[in-house]
């Protein structure tokens, strides 16, 4: 069984897709077509076109962001305060149920 | 109006590169870019960071691949046009004219787009009423300092470019630096000298807020700043700065005719056509089946393209494939003995 990423858009809609171990969340969601992440930069944590608001409970049971990282979502679209890059979220089995929510846009 | 053989939009490496390909076969060029500079993302978004699969160049930084790049089409005296995006594309019997925002005007039988994820441009404040005062009271780059004396100036940011103007506009202005955390990332002395000038009561610092709404009657007046436990606060404000990087935005590429999937470009990947007769793309803007987005796919891709490009250019002349280790005209074409 692969991992299950819930993603939301900011109207609550949501999709629960299985994505493989090892994959980040922002793969995930460009290989199942779910809108609202861009990823203009293939995950080089140069665009912050990836951004996403983590869930509450699983915003503090991610690895923190590390500063290039948190530099860049300054960059971001309406950043807040559970704000990552879904780049940068790499999932694993640990991460089972994670839910995250896509802004209202990118850029 | 201007006439080359190729124009060129883009000057990141496979732009670049494009010119090598044609300048070896004879063809002129003219590049253009939205950017001040050579490079494209390899310079705005990663210059320091290593690339490590160009061939036979085991590591190098986009800032060194640049710099190489422009070494090496140096013999073709080619013209780049930055801090211009070109704004309309139309075509004039074989030819295509291209329009940019500077008004300058070029005519060519092709044109080569190698615009990556679009062009860049600042990444703007969320807040949807500063749209109308842009370019009078709320700006996201200073070209004219002068512009900018004796006024209230909110500036919105954490990184080098908030704190270096903070610290400028300071010298004749009052400075109120806002950011939406309480961390700002600069060298170790410009975040020293601020600190600085906070205590003297020349910048006044505000964290963690962000933009709520702005308050004008014919002019912009004050803004109010949020903090992240609620508070707001009202700040005398006649010139709003911001400064929250680049994005890339595809512009008015979407509006030429070309067939689209997503953000890229379909072509024909024998000789990377796009629909258009004489428009090709090439790098990580154009898509055709098994794309890989690598700055190697796209060298591969405009030395094809420039194949093309000589058939439309030369109509008249047979298309002879030579090495550049054994051609005569291809080594004068480079300046060799």
């Amino acid at each position: 069984m692969m991992p299950k990423i819930i993603y939301k858009d900011k109207n609550g809609n949501s999709k629960t897709i299985e994505v493989e171990n090892g994959l980040s969340v922002m793969e995930g969601a460009i290989q199942n077509d779910i809108p609202g992440i861009d990823a203009d930069c293939g995950g080089a944590m140069a665009c912050a076109t990836c951004h996403v608001y983590v869930e509450e409970n699983w915003f503090n049971k991610l690895p923190k962001a590390e500063d290039a990282e948190v530099d860049m979502i300054d960059m971001a679209y309406e950043p807040k305060k559970n704000s990552r890059l879904s780049c940068q979220i790499i999932v694993s089995d640990e991460l089972d149920g994670l839910e995250v929510t896509t802004p209202e846009k990118q850029s | 109006m201007k006439k080359t053989d190729v124009i060129i939009i883009g000057a990141g490496p496979v732009g670049l590169f494009a010119v090598h390909q044609l300048g070896i076969k004879g063809l002129k060029a003219i590049v253009i870019d939205n950017l001040d500079k050579a490079g494209g993302q390899c310079i705005e978004l990663y210059p320091d960071k290593p690339i490590y699969d160009i061939p036979a160049v085991p590591e190098c930084t986009g800032e060194e691949l640049t710099k190489r790049l422009l070494e090496q089409i140096k013999p073709f005296k080619t013209e780049l046009y930055l801090n211009e995006r070109v704004e309309e594309v139309h075509p004039e019997k074989e030819n295509w004219i291209v329009k940019t925002s500077n008004k300058e005007e070029f005519i060519a039988p092709n044109i080569i787009i190698a615009g990556g994820v679009g062009s860049f441009e600042p990444r703007k404040i969320s807040l949807k009423e500063c749209e109308k005062f842009e370019g009078k009271s709320v700006f996201y780059a200073v070209r004219n300092k002068d512009n900018f004396k004796n006024k209230n100036i909110s500036i919105f940011g954490g990184g080098d470019s908030a704190l270096d103007w903070a610290l400028e506009l300071s010298k004749f202005s009052k400075i109120t630096l806002i950011h939406r955390r309480d961390e700002f990332r600069g060298t170790q002395h410009t975040l020293s000298e601020i600190r600085k000038l906070e205590q003297e009561g020349k910048v006044s610092i505000k964290t963690p807020c962000q933009i709520d709404s702005l308050e004008s009657e014919k002019e912009l007046k004050s803004i109010t700043i949020k903090y992240d436990d609620g508070k707001i606060e009202k700040i005398p404000t006649d010139v709003i700065l911001g400064f929250f990087g680049l994005i890339m935005k595809l512009g008015p590429i979407a509006e030429w005719g070309l067939n689209m999937n997503k953000k890229t470009i379909e072509v024909n990947p024998e000789n990377f056509e796009t629909n258009k007769k004489g428009i090709f793309a090439a790098g990580d803007i154009c898509s055709y089946p098994g794309k890989l987005k690598l700055i190697l796919s796209g060298f591969h891709e405009v030395a094809l393209a420039s194949v093309e490009c000589f058939k439309r250019a030369r109509p008249n002349e047979k298309f002879r494939f030579e090495f550049t280790t054994s051609s005569k005209t291809i080594q004068d074409r480079l300046g060799k003995k």
